[in-house]
C-alpha cells in the first residue's frame, strides 16, 4: 500500500501509523457517559470507504485522514486531519 | 564417473567447452554451463530423482521449470543445505552437491513405500477417521510417525550463514517475463524513455522461444530473443533483471521480487548477497508471464520417464540432453506437434502420437509422419509399464488395446496461462471454454496481462497486442509512444485446439497432484463425503497443497471435481491465488534485520563513557542503558547495593537520556497541556516543574513524566523510556486532529539533549562547582525550580526533581556535550566519591520511595489504583476524565497499590507472586493481587516490593501470603505504605 | 455413520464406495427454533451443544459460504490457555479440557496434539510478567511451567541465543497447549451437529435481521425468508455488517492478521514457539510445514490479503528468534479478517434484540476458544442468559468499565 501524503507525496505504508475511524467526534465535556462511549468504544466498522486516522510517524509527523476502501485498500482521498477537522466543522 | 551419454552431438545452449563435475547421491557426474541439475541428470541418463509424499512412489523429472513436482532435492551441505530444491531451476556449477529425499534408507529401495501397497487403506482424509484410539497414543504414537513419515527435505538446522539485501525499486512500467511477449511489450513502453524494468525467473531471456527451434527470419529464437533484449537496453531507461522471480503482488502496484544474486554459484561472491529482495513501485505492470502445460490424469502417470511434453522438448533442444530413446507422446490439444521434429532431431524415436481428440488439426498428421511416429486418433493410455522407469504403455484406440514399449512419455493435458500473479490481486480468473483454461479477469489494479499470460497462445497475436500493452502503459506515464511490433513469421503455425480430458480410466493410481499423492478416486471420495466445495475438496484431500501450490494439478482436479457433480467448470471455480508464486526464502524476505541487527539499537551521547567504565548493558526498548558499573568481584546484586549507598551517603550520577522530551510552546501551550494532563499546567510558574500523569481516553494511566515551564510560551514535557513513542503520537494527535484551533506546537527533542542526574546529599556540592554562579541554595533553588543557565560554554537546562527520593537534580545538555558533562561532573565530584550508578541501583531506590513505573503502570490501572487519584483535577477537563468515573474503574475492590514487607527479615520475595490471606487455599477464588516490582533494600536491610491488592490501603497492617507455586516460591507479607523509605521526602527537600 | 478403524478396512475392501456424506445438504426449512448465522467453528460447535447438551436440535447453521471458510480456515491452529485475567483464564481452561476430549465426543480425529506452548522471555520485566501470568493459570487449576535459558535450549533446538538483539533469558510453558488440525474441527462439529438433526446450509447468506416489536422473528437469506425463534450470530470478520441488519453497533473492528506456511520438511521445530521480542510464533504441522505468524497489518480491512511490510517485519522476527529458518521457503501466505474488539476479548451475549444473540470479537485467539465459545453460546442462547463461564464476556462491558484488557493495550483494536 501507499499513501500519498500531503506533505511528503506518495510513501510506503510501513511509514505511516493507524489509529482507527476519524468519523466519531469528540463529545463535549458534559456529553454524558453514554456519548463518551460511543465515542470511545462504538465503531461502524464499514465494508468498504473509511475515513480514518493515519500518522506519517516516520515521515513529517502529520496526523492524516484517509479516506480508503476497507474491502479493496483503494484510497480515493488523503487530508491533513487538521485541514479534514476544518472541513467538518 | 558415468558419462553424458544422453548428451546430444550438437546444438542447445549449452557450453560443451566446459565441462562442470557433479554430485547426486553421492554419485558424481558432469555437465556443462548453461545446464540445470535436472538437465544435467537427464544428460547422464538418471531418472529416478525422488519419492512422492505420501505412498513414497519412485518419481522422475516431470517439468524443465519452477513448477516442478516431483524432482526435489536437498542441495548444498552443511549450514547451507536447502531442501525441496527444484533440480529443475538450480543452475549446474561446479562442485555441486545434491542428494533426494524423503526416503530410506535409498532412493531406489525406499521402506517406505510400503505406503505404496497400503495405499487402499489411506484414501483421502483416512486419518480423520482413525487414530483415535486410545487417545494417549496420538502424541506419543501415531503422530510422531506420522510426522517422520511426512515432511519433505531436512533442514539444517543451522544458521543461514548468506546474507539477503532488500531494495526498494520505483518505475514507470514493469513487465513481469522476458518471454517474446514481454520482450516485446518492454520495448514498446521503453521507446519514448518511460523507467521499464523487465523481469526474467531465468538467467537469459526467451521464455518459451528458448525450447522452440524454429527459426525466426534470420534468426533462431534465443537469437531473437537476444536481439529484443539489446534493442530494449538501448533505451535511455531500461533495466532488465534475470535470475528475479516476481512472487508477490500487493496492493496500489507494490510487488515483490527475488533476484537469485549468488545461487547460481557455490556460494555468494564476496560482498554480495544470497538473494536481492526488490520492493518494486510501479505506475504500470504488463505480465507476460507465459503458461504452464498441463499433465493428463491416467493410472501410474507419474513413473519416472513421464514428463510433460514442453518438458522434454525443453531437453531435447536448449538442453542438448535427450529425454529418452524411445518415446509415446500423449495428448489432448495441438501444442504437441511442433516438438516432434525437436525431439526427433535430439535422436528420440517418437513411436507414437496418442490423441485422445477424434479430429486433431489436419497439421497433426503430416507432423507426425514427418518424424515416423504413427498417430493415434481418440486413443488414451490405459496402463504404464514399469516402475522405477516407464518400460511402454498399454495404448487404447477405439476400443483396440496394444503395447507399446518406451522410456519416455511425453504429455499434454493443455496449458494453463499463468494468471498468478493477476489473481493475488484479489480478482478471480475466468474461465475460457476455447482453450479449456482459466484466463486473467478485469483488472483491479493498472495491470494488464499479455501473451500467453492472457490466454493469447498466437504468437503473432500476442506480440500485436504485447506492442499495444507497452505503448499504452507509456503513454498512461506520461510518455510517447510509437513503433509497431517486431515481425513474427516462424513459419507455419496451427491454431491451437484443444478438447479437455480430464481423466482416464485405466490400470493403477491416476494422479492429480503428483507430489502430495491426490488421486482421481480421492476426488471422487471427497465428493462422495460431501467435501464438494473447491476448498474442502483442496483441504480434505491436500489437492494443490503442494510445493508447486497447484500449477500442475488443479485445473485438473477441478474438471474432476465438476464432472463428479454433474457441473460446468466455472461453477466450480478455483481456490485463492496467494503469494508467493514460487516458494522464496525466510532469510529474504527478513533482510538483514537479524541477529544484533533485528532492531536498530539507540546509544545515549555518554554510552562510551559508560562502556569504557566496566558498565553491563541492558536493553530499555531499543535504547541500552547501563544496568550496573561492577567492581572487581562484585555481582549484580553487590554492585547495585553498592550503588544505591553511594547515592543515598553521599552521590551519585545517572545516564538519564533516555527519557521521553518534548519542547512544546504556543500561546495556548498551557491549556493544551491542561486538556491533555489529568493535573494542571497552566497553573504552574515559570522556572517550576511538576510532576504529571496522562490518561487514555478510557481512564486509564498512560504515562508519568515532569513537565517544566520555561517561558509564558514554552513548556517542556518529559515522558518515560518505555513509552517515548507512544506520548509523542498522542500529543501530536491532539495537537493536530482533535483542538487544531489551539496555538500549539509541539517537537520531539528526545535526541536533542543528554540527560544526567545527579543525586545524593552531596550533589548539590558538586554541581555548585559546575554552574557559573547559579545559586543552587534550597532558598535560591528548592525542590522542582528549574533554571537555563550556562554549564561550561554551553547552554544547559537544570532541574531539581528527583527519583531516587534524595537531594537530586537533572542536568540537560545538548547531546553532543553529554559526555564531557558527565566527565566534568565525575571529576568535580570525585572528592565526593561521585559514583555512576545503573537502572539496577535506580530501580532500588524507586521501589524504597514507592514511585510507579512500567510494572504499574501497565495499561489496566487508573490513577486512583496506583494512589495517585488526588491528582485529577476536579476543575477542569482533561483526556480520560469522563470514563474514569465509570463504575468499575471507581470500586473500592479494585486492586490498588500498596507496599510489602517480608516478615522474616532474610526471605525474598518475587515479582509475579500474587497474594492471598493467610491461611487461605492457593486458588484463583482467593487471589488478591499480584506482586509489581520486588527489589532488596539496603536501608531497610529487607526484601520490599509494591503491589496491586484488592482494596489496597484498606489492608495496611494485614498479613497476607505470597504465593507464587510456578516458582514454587511462598512467603509471609505484611501490607505497609509503598513510602518505605523517607516517607516524609525530609531528604528530598534538604 | 461411526468411523472407526474396522469401517476403515471394511471400506477398503468395499473401494470406499460404502462411505457416506458427512453432513447432509438439506433444504432450508421455513421456521426453525434457532438459527445460527455462521458455519465457522463456533457456529458449527454451538449447534452441535445446542442439540447434544439442550436437546435443542430443531436448529439451522447458515454459511454464505462453505463451511469452515472464515477463520477456522486461515487459522494458525494454536490451542492453549495460557492467560491472565479473572474473566478469560477458566473459559480457555475450560476450553482446553473440552479439546482433550473433542476426538471421543465427536468420533473425527482432530489431531489434537499437546505439544506445548513456550513463550519466550527476553527481559525481567517480562519475566515478571510471565510469573504472574503463569502463576494465575495455576491458581485457575491449568498447567504452567517456567523455563531458564539452559532448559530451554535443551527443549527447542534453533534458538539464537549467542547473537540475539534481545537475549532469551528463558520462557513460559503450558505443557498442554499445542495445535489441533482446524479444518477437522469444523468438519467434526459440522458432522456431530447434524447427525443430531441440524439442518447445515451452505450457500445461504443471511441478507437482513427481521425484528419485531424487539425481538427477532427470523432472517432474509439468498434462498428467502426463515423463521426463527431465536437467533444466534457467530460470523466472526463480518459481526459488524451483519449486527447492522439488526440495528446494533458493536465494540469491533475488523482487522487483517497474515499467516504463512513453509514448504514440507522432516521434523524441526516440536513445540510451538512465540518471540517475546516482536510478534511471531511458530509451530510444524503434522504434513511438516512450518506454520507462522505475526501481527495484524495495522488498519481496518475485510480484504482478506495483506501486505509487504508485515510480511517482512514476521520473518524478521523468525529470523532473530531462529536463523536457522533463513534457507527455509514461505510456500503459501495469506490473510484472514479478525473481530478485533476493544479490549482484546471477545463477547458472548444476549443483544438488546430478545431473542438475538452475540458472538464475536474473538481477535485473533478464536480457535482454541471454539469448544467453550461453542458451548458457551449454546448455553446462553438455549438458557436466555450467560453462563458462569462466560459471564465476564459482556457486551455492556465497555459501559460499565469491566473491560478484560490482557495486555493493557487500552481502546485500540489493532494492539490487543
Amino acid at each position: 500500500m501507499r499513501i500519498h501524503c500531503p506533505c511528503c507525496g506518495a510513501r510506503p505504508v510501513d511509514e505511516f501509523t493507524y489509529l482507527g475511524d476519524a468519523t466519531p467526534q469528540r463529545p463535549a465535556a458534559d456529553a454524558g457517559l453514554s456519548a463518551w462511549h460511543d465515542y470511545v468504544y462504538q465503531r461502524d466498522n464499514p465494508r468498504g470507504p473509511h475515513h480514518e486516522y493515519w500518522q506519517h510517524a516516520g515521515g513529517c509527523r502529520a496526523w492524516l485522514v484517509v479516506h480508503r476502501d476497507t474491502a479493496t485498500h483503494e484510497i480515493l482521498e488523503v487530508t491533513a486531519a487538521r485541514e479534514w477537522r476544518a472541513r467538518q466543522a | 564417473m558415468s558419462g553424458q551419454r544422453f548428451r546430444t552431438a550438437e546444438g542447445g545452449l549449452v557450453d560443451r567447452g566446459r565441462t562442470l563435475s557433479f554430485r547426486f547421491d553421492d554419485v558424481e557426474y558432469t555437465g556443462h554451463p548453461g545446464d540445470t541439475l535436472a538437465s544435467a541428470l537427464i544428460a547422464s541418463g538418471v531418472h529416478l530423482v525422488g519419492r512422492s509424499f505420501k505412498y513414497h512412489r519412485p518419481r522422475g523429472i516431470f517439468t524443465a521449470g519452477p513448477e516442478e513436482p516431483n524432482a526435489l532435492v536437498e542441495l548444498r551441505g552443511g549450514a547451507r543445505r536447502e531442501p525441496n530444491t527444484r533440480a529443475t531451476v538450480v543452475e549446474l556449477y561446479d562442485g555441486l552437491e545434491a542428494s533426494s529425499q524423503n526416503r530410506w534408507p535409498s532412493l531406489h529401495f525406499d521402506l517406505m513405500a510400503i505406503n505404496g501397497v497400503l495405499s487402499p487403506f489411506l484414501p483421502a482424509g483416512f486419518y480423520y477417521k482413525t487414530f483415535m484410539w486410545p487417545s494417549r497414543f496420538w502424541e506419543k504414537v501415531y503422530e510422531p510417525a506420522i510426522r517422520r513419515a511426512a515432511g519433505l527435505g531436512r533442514a539444517s538446522g543451522l544458521p543461514d550463514p548468506d546474507h539477503y539485501q532488500r531494495e526498494t525499486l520505483h518505475c514507470d512500467v514493469l513487465v513481469v517475463g522476458a518471454g517474446p511477449a514481454g520482450l516485446v511489450a518492454a520495448l514498446a513502453a521503453a521507446r519514448g524513455g518511460a523507467r521499464v524494468v523487465l523481469a526474467e525467473q531465468d538467467h537469459r531471456v526467451g521464455g518459451g522461444l528458448l525450447r522452440d527451434s524454429r527459426r525466426i527470419g534470420e534468426l533462431d529464437g534465443p537469437g531473437w530473443a537476444d536481439d529484443m533484449a539489446r534493442r530494449y537496453l538501448g533505451c535511455e531507461a531500461a533495466t532488465l533483471l534475470t535470475r528475479t522471480t516476481v512472487f508477490g503482488y500487493y496492493d496500489h502496484n507494490t510487488l515483490a521480487a527475488v533476484e537469485r544474486v549468488g545461487d547460481h554459484l557455490p556460494e555468494p561472491p564476496a560482498h554480495a548477497p544470497r538473494q536481492r529482495l526488490w520492493r518494486i513501485h510501479a505506475h504500470r505492470v504488463i505480465l507476460a508471464t507465459g503458461a504452464i502445460e498441463r499433465p493428463l490424469v491416467f493410472g501410474d502417470n507419474d513413473r519416472p520417464g513421464i514428463m510433460l511434453a514442453s518438458a522434454a522438448r525443453a531437453y531435447a533442444t536448449r538442453y542438448a540432453a535427450r529425454p529418452g530413446n524411445v518415446a509415446v507422446v500423449f495428448t489432448n490439444n495441438d501444442s504437441v506437434y511442433h516438438g516432434l521434429a525437436d525431439l526427433a532431431a535430439a535422436g528420440v524415436t517418437v513411436r507414437a502420437v496418442v490423441d485422445s481428440r477424434r479430429e486433431p488439426n489436419p497439421a497433426a498428421a503430416t507432423r507426425a509422419e514427418a518424424v515416423g511416429a504413427r498417430l493415434l486418433r481418440g486413443a488414451v493410455i490405459r496402463r504404464v509399464h514399469g516402475r522405477l522407469r516407464v518400460a511402454g504403455v498399454t495404448v487404447d484406440a477405439g476400443g483396440v488395446q496394444a503395447r507399446i514399449d518406451c522410456d519416455l512419455v511425453c504429455v499434454s493435458g493443455g496449458w494453463n496461462p499463468d494468471v498468478a500473479l493477476h489473481s493475488q490481486t484479489g480478482v478471480r480468473p475466468v474461465w475460457d471454454a476455447a482453450i479449456a483454461a482459466f484466463v486473467p479477469g478485469r483488472p483491479r489494479q493498472a495491470e494488464c496481462s499479455v501473451g500467453a499470460a492472457a490466454g493469447t497462445f498466437d504468437t503473432a497475436a500476442a506480440l500485436g497486442a504485447a506492442n499495444a500493452a507497452g505503448a499504452e502503459a507509456a503513454r498512461a506515464c506520461g510518455f510517447e509512444a510509437t513503433g509497431d511490433a517486431p515481425a513474427w513469421d516462424p513459419g507455419t503455425v496451427s491454431p491451437y485446439s484443444i478438447e479437455p480430458l480430464w481423466r482416464v480410466n485405466g490400470h493403477g493410481k491416476a494422479l492429480v497432484d503428483l507430489q502430495n499423492d491426490v488421486a482421481d478416486s480421492d476426488i471422487d471420495l471427497s465428493a462422495r463425503e460431501g467435501y464438494r466445495s473447491v476448498e474442502h475438496l483442496k483441504r480434505y484431500t491436500t489437492l494443490g497443497m503442494a510445493t508447486d501450490q497447484g500449477k500442475l494439478s488443479n485445473v485438473n482436479g477441478l474438471g474432476i471435481l465438476a464432472t463428479a457433480l454433474e457441473a460446468p467448470v466455472e461453477a466450480v471455480g478455483t481456490t485463492t491465488f496467494r503469494p508467493p508464486v514460487a516458494p522464496v526464502a525466510m532469510g529474504l524476505l527478513a533482510g538483514n534485520a537479524r541477529g544484533r541487527h533485528f532492531q536498530p539499537t539507540r546509544y545515549t551521547p555518554m554510552h562510551d563513557w559508560h562502556a569504557r567504565h566496566g558498565a553491563v548493558f541492558v536493553e530499555a526498548g531499543q535504547w541500552l542503558r547501563p544496568r550496573y558499573y561492577p567492581r572487581a568481584g562484585e555481582d549484580m546484586h553487590a554492585a547495585s547495593v553498592r550503588e544505591t549507598l553511594a547515592v543515598r551517603n553521599g552521590v551519585g550520577l545517572c545516564d538519564v537520556s533516555t527519557l521521553g522530551k518534548i519542547d512544546v510552546q504556543g500561546a495556548d501551550a498551557g491549556e493544551f497541556l491542561d486538556r491533555l494532563y489529568c493535573n494542571g499546567f497552566k497553573s504552574l510558574p515559570v522556572g517550576k516543574a511538576r510532576y504529571g500523569l496522562m490518561l487514555r481516553e478510557d481512564g486509564m494511566v498512560l504515562d508519568d513524566g515532569t513537565t517544566s515551564r520555561l517561558g509564558d510560551d514554552h513548556y517542556f514535557v518529559t515522558t518515560t523510556t518505555g513509552e517515548a513513542a507512544a506520548v509523542m503520537a498522542h500529543v501530536e494527535y491532539y495537537q493536530q486532529a482533535v483542538w487544531p484551533d489551539l496555538d500549539v506546537q509541539a517537537v520531539s527533542v528526545t535526541e536533542q539533549w543528554a540527560g544526567i542526574a545527579i543525586a545524593g546529599p552531596d550533589s548539590r556540592r558538586v554541581l555548585q562547582k559546575l554552574v557559573n554562579g547559579l545559586d543552587l541554595s534550597n532558598e535560591a533553588f528548592p525542590f522542582l525550580a528549574v533554571a537555563e543557565f550556562e554549564f561550561g560554554a554551553v547552554p544547559a537546562r537544570l532541574f531539581r526533581i528527583s527519583f531516587s527520593g534524595e537531594l537530586a537534580y537533572e542536568l540537560n545538555v545538548p547531546a553532543g556535550y553529554g559526555e564531557s558533562a558527565w566527565e566534568a561532573l565525575m571529576e568535580a565530584g570525585a572528592e565526593f566519591g561521585i559514583t555512576p550508578y545503573g537502572t539496577e541501583a535506580l530501580g532500588v531506590m524507586r521501589i524504597e520511595k514507592g514511585h510507579v513505573a512500567g510494572p504499574e503502570i501497565n495499561g489496566q490501572t487508573t490513577a486512583a489504583d496506583l494512589g495517585l487519584g488526588r491528582m485529577m483535577s476536579t476543575k477542569k477537563d482533561f483526556v480520560g476524565r469522563v470514563l474514569a468515573g465509570r463504575e468499575a474503574l471507581v470500586d473500592g475492590a479494585r486492586p490498588a497499590l500498596v507496599g510489602v514487607r517480608c516478615v522474616k527479615p532474610g526471605e525474598r520475595l518475587y515479582a509475579g507472586a500474587h497474594l492471598v490471606a493467610d491461611g487461605a487455599a492457593v486458588a484463583a477464588a482467593n487471589d488478591l493481587g499480584h506482586v509489581t516490582s520486588v527489589t532488596y533494600s539496603p536501608m531497610l536491610d529487607n526484601w520490599i516490593a509494591l503491589a496491586l491488592v484488592s482494596g489496597g490501603r484498606e489492608r495496611l497492617g494485614q498479613r497476607l501470603r505470597a504465593v507464587n507455586p510456578l516458582q514454587g516460591h511462598e512467603v509471609e507479607v505484611d501490607v505497609v505504605s509503598p513510602h518505605f523509605f523517607d516517607p516524609d521526602n525530609e531528604r528530598l527537600h534538604a | 455413520m461411526k468411523y472407526s478403524l474396522a469401517k476403515l478396512v471394511a471400506q477398503t475392501l468395499g473401494g470406499h464406495r460404502g462411505w457416506t456424506r458427512a453432513w447432509r445438504d438439506p433444504e432450508p426449512k421455513p421456521h426453525y427454533d434457532v438459527v445460527i448465522i455462521g458455519g465457522g467453528g463456533h457456529g458449527l460447535a454451538t449447534a452441535f451443544y445446542l442439540a447434544r447438551v439442550h436437546g435443542v436440535r430443531n436448529v439451522a447453521v447458515l454459511e454464505k459460504g462453505y463451511i469452515g471458510g472464515g477463520n477456522a480456515g486461515r487459522n494458525t491452529t494454536i490451542v492453549r490457555s495460557n492467560y491472565l485475567l479473572e474473566g478469560n483464564e477458566p473459559f480457555y481452561e475450560f476450553s482446553l479440557k473440552l479439546w482433550e476430549g473433542l476426538e471421543r465426543e465427536l468420533n473425527f480425529n482432530v489431531m489434537m496434539s499437546q505439544r506445548g506452548v513456550i513463550n519466550l522471555f527476553h527481559s525481567d520485566a517480562q519475566r515478571d510478567a510471565f510469573v504472574r501470568r503463569g502463576n494465575a493459570m495455576l491458581m485457575h487449576g491449568a498447567d504452567a511451567v517456567l523455563l531458564d535459558r539452559e532448559q530451554l535450549r535443551a527443549m527447542v533446538p534453533g534458538i539464537d541465543f549467542d547473537n540475539a538483539r534481545f537475549p532469551v533469558r528463558g520462557a513460559l510453558m503450558q505443557p498442554r497447549g499445542g495445535t489441533a488440525r482446524h479444518d477437522a474441527v469444523v468438519w467434526g462439529y459440522a458432522r456431530g451437529a447434524d447427525a443430531r438433526g441440524v439442518d447445515i446450509i451452505q450457500n445461504c447468506e443471511v441478507t437482513g435481521i427481521r425484528v419485531e416489536d424487539g425481538a427477532v422473528t427470523g432472517v432474509d437469506t439468498g434462498r428467502g425468508f426463515i423463521g426463527a425463534g431465536k437467533v444466534g450470530m457467530a460470523v466472526a470478520g463480518h459481526s459488524s455488517r451483519v449486527a447492522a441488519m439488526a440495528g446494533l453497533r458493536l465494540p469491533v473492528e475488523s482487522h487483517l492478521l497474515q499467516a504463512f506456511v513453509t514448504e514440507g520438511l522432516k521434523p524441526l521445530v516440536d513445540r510451538v514457539v512465540t518471540f517475546g521480542a516482536g510478534h511471531f510464533y511458530i509451530s510444524q504441522s503434522d504434513k511438516g510445514g512450518l506454520v507462522l505468524g505475526g501481527d495484524l497489518d495495522g488498519y481496518n480491512s475485510y480484504a482478506q490479503r495483506g501486505n509487504l511490510p508485515m510480511v517482512e517485519h514476521v520473518m524478521e522476527c523468525g529470523m532473530a528468534m531462529m536463523p536457522m529458518l533463513g534457507r527455509l521457503r514461505i510456500l503459501r501466505h495469506w490473510g484472514g479478517v479478525m473481530d478485533m474488539s476493544m479490549d482484546g476479548s471477545p463477547i458472548i451475549d444476549k443483544t438488546p434484540v430478545r431473542n438475538l444473540f452475540l458472538n464475536t470479537g474473538w481477535c485473533y485467539g478464536g480457535f482454541k476458544a471454539t469448544p467453550a465459545s461453542g458451548w458457551c453460546f449454546a448455553h446462553t442462547i438455549a438458557r436466555g442468559e450467560p453462563h458462569a463461564l462466560n459471564a465476564a464476556y459482556r457486551l455492556d462491558r465497555f459501559l460499565s468499565g469491566r473491560v478484560i484488557d490482557e495486555r493493557g493495550g487500552g481502546p485500540r483494536p489493532n494492539v490487543h
